[in-house]
């Protein structure tokens, strides 16, 4: 898991405005020799490890795309195929489309049922209640475990034989539902136990932002006479513009690498596939096709980047004002 | 949590009693709409605790028990099962491994990205904000994204399956992160602080390590919390970088008691909470620091 940071808030001025201080920092002509070297020591050490260990790699990928390195023999038996990969694994590669599918599915359940009941439950928990330290720690528990420990937890309601779900439904003998292992309820079933983590986090995002709204705003529109549905909507939420930002972000960042669930369960087949445990399952099993994963990895990265783009151009934009 | 548990369902009559009610609920009286919204909230929590709720009572059952008498049963009660799978599960091992990747981890992310946040937040040498975009883009990436070149690299090297793999690509995944919220931070301390240390004479050194760093404390623990809790529960790149079972981290190394024969439930939920256990405490002891360090990076103070 993977929090998302947002674009900073103009830092709480002294005295005087917010933007003067940024323009306040040091400029480097002012130093000796001895800082400017300290100084860019300071930042290249930590950058040069960045860039070999996640940024290269992540170019590395997309070229490895247009290759048919199967990865016996050195980067010299590397031979460039062009587009091949793309067009085999969009026509002849039946799981790819599954795990498109289960992707969306996964971005469409996070975004329509996930994200709205985090957000409700922030608006209910944003009063003053009493208990209200219980219910927001029971709904948050569930994010400081990890998502393949919630994999193996809701086994023991999912198993066919053993679990509770099939019990309370009534189900018996051949009526029993193999819920993780059967491919035509399978995802449904992890998008359940996915969702039980990320209403947490989000719930805890808005409940952050919540705080941060202006009482006078609530106050104000109360006196007015709004209902607080209308209050919520007209007021409190345009308020909400970059928590809103940070969440979709988050949500998009989190159905994209959404892997380990799958994984514990039945290593991402037979109806759990996703681009991610593809990806994986082309390099850490037995197949070792470089380039042919790499292209699903180049997808899923592409993907990303729709989203990400976009995001990091709004936090240059606050930090250049 | 029991007796907030046993608040919350006596809750409806009683909540707007005399004692600690704010102003704002003191105006409300009793409303259906408010009986409503507690019996909602107390209705979803359960229903959020009881996954967890369901594996800690499981796991403190006999397998031949409820074989016999089914999951749904009340009895058969014993400690066994941490026993067995405390040893089944080698969790001594695997608890060393995952104490060996996540300490050098965590405090070599908080010290690279500390020193990057300083010299972002603190001088303007015109490549602030490219530089920034440099380290906070890379936390986004999907992980599978630079896996294959990564695992070639380590392969290498030599580095494929030793916990070198796993603590570098913390570091360098987890490192964005950080230097953002700790650049963040930064700026808003008073610039007054090492213009006076810079007048005296005092090394761009001298003001990260006396100065600036001592200062930052709140955000670090927040953040220490937070990457102990993250790097302890990875999955992907021990599974990805590891091939020994021995060398596995508790996460990962949960997998194995799996791997039965038939599938004992009761081992496998005592596994599950034994591995729960460390991020629980966490959780509880430092809730604080743990919240404020996820909704740093995304709330406005």
């Amino acid at each position: 898991m993977t929090a998302t940071p947002v674009a900073p808030p103009p830092a709480p001025a002294a005295g005087g405005g917010a933007r003067p201080r940024r323009r306040r920092r040091t400029r480097l002509q002012l130093l000796t020799t001895t800082d400017r070297v300290v100084l860019a020591v300071m930042v290249a050490v930590p950058a040069l490890i960045v860039l070999c260990i996640v940024w290269l790699p992540t170019l590395g990928t997309v070229l490895l795309s247009f290759t048919g390195w199967n990865g016996i023999g050195g980067l010299d038996r590397v031979n460039f195929v062009g587009t091949d990969n793309y067009e085999a694994i969009t026509t002849s590669y039946p799981p790819f489309w599954t795990a498109i599918r289960n992707n969306v599915l996964w971005l469409a359940v996070f975004f329509l049922v996930a994200t709205p009941l985090g957000m409700f439950l922030a608006v209910l928990l944003d009063r003053d209640l009493k208990g209200s330290w219980f219910y927001r720690s029971s709904i948050y528990l569930p994010v400081v475990l990890s998502l393949a420990l919630a994999g193996f937890i809701w086994q023991l309601i999912y198993s066919r034989d053993q679990g509770l779900l099939n019990v309370v439904l009534g189900l018996e003998g051949s009526d029993r539902v193999d819920w993780y292992g059967d491919p035509s309820v399978n995802i449904w079933a992890v998008l359940v136990a996915a969702s039980w983590r990320h209403v947490g986090y989000i719930m805890l995002l808005y409940l952050a932002g919540l705080k941060s709204v202006d009482l006078a705003l609530k106050e104000a529109a109360a006196m007015d006479g709004a209902s607080e549905t209308r209050t919520f909507f007209s007021v409190v939420f345009p308020t909400l513009a970059p928590i809103n930002v940070v969440v979709l972000v988050i949500t998009v960042i989190e159905s994209l690498r959404a892997f380990d669930l799958v994984w514990v369960v039945n290593k991402g087949r037979n109806g759990l596939e996703l681009l991610s445990a593809l990806v994986t399952a082309n390099i850490v099993g037995e197949a070792s096709l470089v380039g042919f994963g790499s292209a699903i990895a180049t997808i899923l990265f592409a993907i990303a980047m729709v989203f990400v783009v976009p995001y990091l151009g709004s936090i240059l934009r606050e930090e250049r004002r | 949590m029991s007796t907030s548990t046993s608040a919350a369902r006596t809750a409806p009559g009683e909540q707007d009693g005399p004692r600690r009610v704010p102003p704002a609920a003191r105006r409300r009286p009793v409303t259906p709409g408010r009986v409503l919204l507690y019996a909602v909230l107390t209705l979803v929590s359960l229903a959020w605790l009881f996954p967890v709720v369901w594996a800690v009572y499981n796991s403190f059952r006999d397998y031949a028990f409820t074989a016999v008498n089914g999951y749904v049963s009340f009895g058969g009660f014993t400690l066994d099962n941490y026993a067995r799978a405390w040893e089944q599960g080698d969790f001594g091992r695997h608890f060393l491994n995952t104490l060996v990747i996540v300490v050098p981890s965590v405090l070599v992310t908080l010290f690279l990205a500390s020193m990057v946040a300083f010299v972002l937040a603190r001088f303007s040498w015109g490549l602030n904000v490219a530089m920034l975009v440099f380290f906070t883009a890379a936390n986004l990436l999907p992980q599978q994204a630079l896996l294959i070149p990564l695992f070639r690299f380590f392969l290498r090297v030599g580095l494929y399956d030793s916990y070198w793999a796993l603590i570098i690509v913390h570091v360098a995944f987890q490192m964005g992160f950080c230097t953002f919220v700790l650049s963040n931070y930064m700026k808003t301390l008073p610039k007054e602080l090492t213009e006076a240390a810079f007048v005296d004479g005092a090394g761009v050194l001298r003001q990260y390590v006396q100065i600036i760093l001592p200062l930052c404390r709140p955000p670090l623990a927040a953040l220490a919390t937070l990457q102990v809790t993250w790097v302890y529960n990875d999955f992907f790149w021990a599974v990805a970088f590891l091939s020994t079972g021995d060398k596995f981290p508790v996460t990962s190394a949960l997998a194995n008691l799996q791997g039965q024969f038939f599938i004992d439930y009761n081992l496998l939920s005592a596994g599950s909470v034994i591995v729960a256990v460390p991020t629980l405490v966490v959780f509880f002891a430092l809730q604080r620091h743990f919240v404020s360090g996820l909704t740093l990076g995304a709330n406005k103070g």
